[in-house]
């Protein structure tokens, strides 16, 4: 199924007893479900709204991240947490539902910090916009929010609203030996990087620095003046937003980690100031992006609400459970 | 049933912790929503998380409603008793467990309250960001209930954003833990839905608040201009400008006149708008940016400019921004305050039309609102001693609620929808929004006893009557916004 409009999704979700929406599948363990149709968003498609002067815009789920993130840089502006796989096609829908966010989290927050609302259709078929079109919002519940990271499973998202801020004018990376310490060290400091992030190998630390050309190189002087290193160039981002180092085994595990664990998970790409892990071996809990292990590696939370949140949005489990 | 519940509850707790007598009831029956009030059956001091738990349990095995409260500073009278009902009192729950400088966390009980994270967290470097006005007072665990706002939510965003982990005590009696100590998660983001739940999911038992680096420089300008269409439009130049501001605030001729009347504070002379611009960060990037943006308002014709020379100059500022609201009080002897969303680009129309709205109906209307975001924060004057005066300005409040959304914005950008706005939920949401929202409530509270009447419309009203300031308003110590 491949709707186009938003009601063509609500008449998907309602035509097969077992549905689950997918983008372009660049996280294909999120949505390798046994006995599910396929809902693909790609023809819904298109960004609705953008207001550069009010930071926010609105786009149909299915809407590739190149086209977001090129439109935004048109008019200086981007969504500072760094979408992951964008060149591989990733979806807004899909980045909501798998809750990626990438290198520039640190900073400013994450998908989950950036989404104002969200229109999507429930378990029963009912299209509805929870959440706001403006920077911001108290009214009702946070559905938006409770949407990032779903995997579809509470519903099938259809348009999205982000708060989008404007760009630095210029970024600056720092590569310099990583330890504990030093992440917290430059996390902490004066700087105010906007990345800090071990390479997979766990031997280099990078700080990428954001704002004005002519305060970065003064900045970056300081840091290289407290610790040995060297400024590299900006590209090495986009390998780490396209996870082009992560070859090999095809397995790749997001885990949430504590900047104290970063010395767990030598092979893989610490993000975030140490507060996540993009693993290419099994770690000891997780969730499976891509590869073959189970979806939650190492079991997850589980608390009787789930069941009762599920019911009020699925009652009738049209959608995939979080364990199917 | 309550008084069979009522003798229970009292074996839960030691007398001493458990108000029933009018006089010590009294204190708890309003909120900073001064024209609502009512009375409890009881008041349960719990000092331990053990205890909250035990509460909300009781309650749910004899149905009787509950109302979390922590300082009661709620605008929007989130924290109004429940005739009938206990009111579960947290500010005995007021320990940082833990703040690890290293992580940039703390991990609080939900009564500390919002300054003093910020204040144990300085030492360190660090701070906590949300700034709510009443931010010396109010406490984490009422910041979560209604994802409070404060002045730095552009850049910053509302408590949710600083929220990483949760534990909670559901109106159901189950007690979960999402999130924790990492700043990134996996699954849905149950932190995110229980944050601005509105005390009807349950009580939060501990939160894990993320701190930030503070800034090291600030750059902090006031300007003053013969309209509020002029600060308007320098507003949209800095947003043109590409910077991004820690803080954008205006306030108006009659903000202003109660500012200056509270706290003496000094502003252009013949000036009908005040402009608050501030940046901050590394001060080789302050320094390069407070060029570009002194430019800017150079060129947006204001009447004076005055950037802060030290860090006593930039507080006096913000001391005259933050008093406005209680200020106010000094120039009538009520006011309710509204904080409904626009767009940014409207700002300019939407004062406009609260100004005609102000004309037509003899009411005064203050405004003090945040410019970076498109919060609006009219007050709206009156005197309650004059018949029907509270009902007016309560419908003046309706049109402008019901003008922001009709500009595509929001009923409330921070202080919930309470008791006060949930004739206004069917303005923003359709009966099906309202209806899926209805069900996640039960889904936590499938008996409807945490803080029942909130939030959702058609329930029954409690007594409104007209009561004047807050008694911590009146002695300064908080203010609304």
């Amino acid at each position: 199924m491949t709707p186009a409009t938003l009601s063509e999704l609500r008449e998907a979700v309602l035509s097969a007893p077992r549905v689950l929406a997918v983008g372009a599948e660049t996280k294909p363990r999120l949505s390798a479900v046994v006995g599910a149709e396929k809902i693909c968003t790609r023809h819904l498609r298109g960004i609705l709204e953008y207001e550069a002067a009010e930071f926010t815009f609105t786009a149909l789920a299915g809407t590739p991240l190149s086209e977001v993130v090129s439109t935004l840089a048109e008019h200086g502006q981007y969504l500072p947490f760094d979408p992951m796989l964008v060149d591989a096609g990733s979806t807004l829908g899909g980045m909501v539902a798998s809750g990626l966010s990438g290198p520039g989290r640190f900073r400013f927050g994450g998908v989950r910090d950036f989404i104002l609302g969200v229109r999507f259709v429930d378990g029963r078929g009912r299209l509805m916009r929870l959440g706001g079109k403006v920077v911001k919002n108290a009214a009702g519940f946070d559905v938006p929010k409770f949407l990032v990271g779903s995997l579809g499973r509470f519903g099938a998202i259809g348009e999205v609203t982000f708060k989008v801020f404007p760009a630095p004018e210029s970024q600056l990376t720092l590569k310099i030996p990583a330890t504990e310490d030093t992440i917290a060290t430059v996390g902490n400091s004066r700087w105010a990087p906007d990345a800090v992030d071990v390479l997979p190998g766990g031997e280099w630390l990078l700080v990428r620095l954001a704002g004005p050309g002519s305060a970065l190189e003064g900045l970056a002087e300081e840091i290289l003046n407290q610790f040995p290193g060297e400024i590299i160039g900006n590209t090495i981002w986009e390998d780490l937003r396209e996870f082009r180092w992560a070859t090999g085994s095809g397995l790749l595990v997001k885990t949430a980690i504590t900047p104290d664990r970063v010395l767990e998970f030598p092979a893989a790409h610490v993000s975030c100031g140490g507060n996540v892990a993009y693993s290419p071996a099994l770690p000891l809990t997780g969730l499976t992006l891509r590869g073959d292990t189970p979806l939650w590696i190492g079991g997850r939370n589980r608390f009787a609400l789930e069941a009762a949140v599920k019911h009020a949005l699925d009652p009738e489990g049209r959608f995939p459970t979080l364990d199917d | 049933m309550s008084t069979a519940a009522l003798e229970r509850l009292a074996g839960l707790l030691p007398p001493e912790r458990l108000l029933r007598r009018p006089v010590e009831l009294a204190a708890y029956e309003s909120d900073g929503l001064t024209a609502f009030r009512t009375r409890p059956l009881a008041v349960a001091l719990p000092e331990t998380e053990d205890e909250v738990v035990t509460l909300v349990r009781h309650c749910l095995e004899w149905k009787m409603p509950f109302v979390a409260r922590g300082s009661g500073t709620s605008l929007s009278g989130g924290s109004l008793p429940i005739a009938g009902g206990v009111v579960i009192a947290l500010n005995r729950l007021n320990r940082i467990l833990k703040l690890d400088p290293r992580q940039r966390i703390a991990v609080v009980q939900p009564g500390v309250v919002n300054t003093q994270v910020t204040q144990a967290a300085r030492p360190f470097g660090l701070h906590y960001a949300p700034d709510p006005s009443s931010q010396s007072i109010c406490t984490i665990g009422g910041n979560v209930a209604f994802n409070s706002g404060g002045a730095h939510c552009l850049k910053y965003g509302m408590t949710s954003n600083h929220v990483l982990g949760i534990k909670a005590v559901l109106a159901t009696g189950e007690v979960v833990s999402w999130g924790g100590q990492s700043r990134e998660s996996t699954g849905p983001d149950w932190c995110g839905l229980f944050t601005g739940n509105e005390g009807l999911f349950g009580i939060a038992l501990e939160i894990t608040l993320q701190l930030l680096p503070l800034a090291e420089c600030f750059h902090t300008v006031l300007a003053g201009y013969r309209t509020l269409e002029e600060a308007g439009d320098a507003v949209s130049a800095v947003i043109a400008s590409g910077l991004l501001p820690g803080a954008i605030e205006i306030m108006d001729a009659l903000a202003l006149a109660a500012a200056q009347a509270a706290v003496h504070a000094d502003y252009p002379e013949g000036c009908e708008a005040v402009l608050i611009v501030e940046l901050e960060g590394p001060r080789e990037v302050v320094a390069f940016e407070r060029g570009k943006l002194d430019a800017i308002l150079e060129a947006s014709h204001p009447i004076e400019m005055r950037p802060a020379r030290d860090a006593e100059e930039r507080l006096a500022i913000w001391k005259g921004r933050k008093s406005a609201f209680s200020a106010v009080g000094r120039l009538s002897p009520d006011f309710i305050v509204q904080d409904g969303v626009v767009p940014r680009r409207r700002l300019g129309e939407a004062l406009r039309r609260i100004a005609e709205m102000s004309r037509e109906t003899g009411i005064r209307v203050a405004n003090v609102f945040h410019a970076g975001d498109g919060n609006l924060h009219p007050l709206i004057l009156f005197d309650g001693r004059e018949s029907g005066a509270l009902h007016r300005a309560e419908e003046l409040a309706g049109r402008i609620l019901k003008m922001c959304v009709a500009m595509g914005g929001s009923i409330t950008g921070e202080h919930g929808i309470g008791v006060e706005k949930r004739e206004f939920l069917g303005e923003m949401f359709t009966s099906d929004e309202i209806d899926c929202m209805q069900r996640l409530r039960s889904a936590h509270d499938p008996f409807g006893i945490a803080n029942p009447g909130k939030m959702f419309p058609g329930k029954e009203a409690p007594a409104l009557s007209h009561v004047g300031l807050h008694p911590l308003e009146k002695a300064g110590l908080i203010s609304r916004e």
